[in-house]
């Protein structure tokens, strides 16, 4: 097993650590960090995955992926962010209402 | 010379809603004209576009050609696909004119953003590499979700928190796909996929993250649950552009990796059963919730869960029947798109002149508001699939090819979902006829937004008259591959 299949895995753990608390955790913080963490996740396989020869170059292209995904990352945490702070103003409750008691 | 300059107009298509997007941000005063100037020239491109179309178009943004650079294709699928979005964006600019011209601090936040989604939207049917897709993806979904707020109460925001976490989740899930199937064929152009993509397990790891991502996405049933309270509670031109494209959007992403990556390598019966199955779900399910609602705009909503489970259909009929079955449901998604938009504009209208949308006390809505009611049933005829409209092209397509591959359920389902739609759009219809026990004061309704709703009613009709130049269209480039 060759480091970068360690990466990879690691970053499907990660992954997968981020999908569980997503869907378990009530609090929205909680599930703004596990999108986060679940990104970081995706990040790393596509970091790892780019050394296709054990002694040759990486590949470029899987890591401007992920510089264009944190970017992506970074704007979607900071809309989360803004509408966390709007929900937790009007309802002063930072979760998630329940869609059945309008 | 004729041939580059039609190769400038895909470019033109996500360039101009961009600059568009930008001026309205600067110049905040002037954003509404801004806005629907940007929206008619978008739309005169797009038909442009559609009638100097004769073969499928790749155009190298920047000259750098694959496997560098970004490419841009067109072809019939995404022809389909930009005229529609063209034109429900045409309407509800104009809508939105009427409807934000009362509230100046809700338009300065709208139309950047809305310029920002059609940019993502067009450069999304455009694409020509999955992880191009996935920018352009998120970029929709990030714009989506900020208009989803923009209302500002406590349900849109609830809503709106819901729809980017569901949203971030699917487009997570895409993106490994995206890693998986990098890393296994080396190359994210989605024609060089098809040509190296083999049967093996990282392909139908890469095929079941994918799918699900985007049915999260497109809010297939059992994954609905967010489009509701999302849709139901942002202001009305936003839910027409939610309901009407957005969903559209991730759907035409799972279609086209379908097309031309996954299909060719037989992934076996049980992904297009299945997928067809919660489809039929989605009808059943979507509907029935949509006649036990109180609230017009939510009941909307519901409807919008039921038709998109008909766009679920073509899977496994496809599979029996083959690309005639794309056509069937290409069309259903054209003629929901303007329906939808339409309902949602009316729906608005109603909401904007009793200022509330309960159903049962819709107090002579026929009287006071006939355009408005007129759109809504105009369009409803296309939703039930009665003819002449859209819809009735739509499902008589889907019929013909469930009835030619003997898969009678499927006509069941599709016989259901159309007689279940009759039974909740003729609740609210019938709620208008009524005087209601409270009558309350009325708003004056803007004559655009009763105008715009009623015409993309119409054009809903055209669309059941007009079906053998679409169907030329949609065929340009052959984008379902070789018929049986």
């Amino acid at each position: 097993m060759s480091v970068a299949v360690l990466y990879a895995v690691t970053g499907l753990g990660l992954f997968s650590l981020g999908l569980y608390a997503l869907i378990v955790r009530a609090h929205l913080l909680r599930k703004i960090l596990a999108l986060n963490i679940m990104g970081s996740g995706v990040f790393l396989v596509l970091t790892a995955l780019a050394r296709r020869a054990p002694d040759g170059p990486p590949d470029p292209v899987p890591h401007a992926m992920v510089i264009t995904g944190i970017v992506v990352a970074v704007a979607a945490t900071a809309l989360a962010l803004v509408l966390l702070r709007r929900v937790v103003e009007t309802t002063g409750q930072p979760r998630l209402p329940d869609p059945d008691s309008e | 010379m004729a041939a580059e300059h039609v190769s400038l107009l895909p470019v033109l298509l996500i360039f101009l809603p961009l600059i568009g997007a930008l001026l309205s941000f600067v110049f905040r005063r002037r954003a509404a004209g801004l806005g629907i100037a940007t929206a008619v020239a978008v739309f005169v491109i797009a038909i442009a576009l559609a009638f100097s179309l004769t073969r499928p178009q790749r155009y190298p943004v920047g000259g750098w050609g694959a496997p560098l650079g970004i490419d841009l294709v067109v072809d019939g699928l995404s022809l389909i696909m930009l005229l529609m979005s063209a034109t429900v964006g045409l309407g509800v600019s104009l809508y939105a004119g009427g409807y934000f011209h009362a509230r100046p601090q809700l338009a300065r936040a709208f139309w950047p953003l809305w310029l920002g989604l059609w940019t993502a939207l067009n450069g999304l049917f455009l694409a020509a590499d999955i992880f191009n897709l996935y920018v352009t993806l998120e970029l929709l979904g990030l714009s989506a979700v900020a208009l989803a707020a923009l209302g500002g109460s406590a349900a849109a925001l609830g809503g709106a928190m819901r729809y980017l976490l569901v949203s971030l989740l699917g487009s997570l899930l895409y993106l490994l796909g995206v890693a998986l199937l990098y890393h296994a064929f080396g190359s994210v152009d989605i024609a060089l996929l098809g040509e190296r993509a083999s049967a093996q397990p990282v392909t139908l790891a890469a095929l079941v993250l994918m799918t699900v991502g985007l049915i999260l996405k497109t809010a297939l049933f059992p994954f609905h649950f967010w489009l509701p309270p999302a849709h139901a509670s942002a202001s009305s031109p936003v839910s027409a552009l939610l309901s009407a494209l957005v969903v559209k959007a991730s759907f035409y992403i799972l279609l086209r990796l379908w097309l031309e990556i996954f299909e060719p390598l037989n992934p076996g019966r049980g992904v297009t059963e299945l997928l067809g199955l919660l489809g039929a779900l989605a009808v059943l399910w979507g509907s029935l919730q949509a006649l036990r609602q109180t609230r017009l705009k939510l009941l909307i909503a519901y409807s919008t869960v039921a038709q998109l489970g008909y766009l679920f259909l073509g899977f496994p009929l496809a599979a029996a029947v083959g690309p005639a079955a794309w056509q069937a449901v290409i069309y259903l998604a054209l003629s929901h798109a303007l329906a939808k938009a339409a309902l949602f504009m009316a729906a608005g209208n109603i909401v904007l002149f009793g200022g509330h949308d309960r159903i049962a006390d819709l107090d002579r809505v026929v009287q006071r508001l006939p355009l408005s009611l007129a759109a809504f049933a105009i369009a409803g005829i296309s939703l039930m699939g009665l003819p002449p409209s859209g819809g009735f092209i739509g499902k008589w397509l889907l019929l013909e090819a469930a009835i030619e591959a003997g898969q009678w359920w499927w006509v069941v389902i599709i016989l259901i979902g159309g007689m279940l739609a009759a039974a909740y759009l003729f609740k609210v219809i019938g709620f208008a006829f009524t005087r209601a026990p409270v009558s309350h004061e009325a708003n004056a309704v803007p004559p655009v937004m009763e105008w715009t709703a009623l015409v993309l009613a119409v054009g809903t009709v055209l669309l059941g008259l007009w079906v053998s130049p679409l169907l030329a269209w949609l065929a340009t480039g052959n984008p379902f591959g070789v018929g049986p």
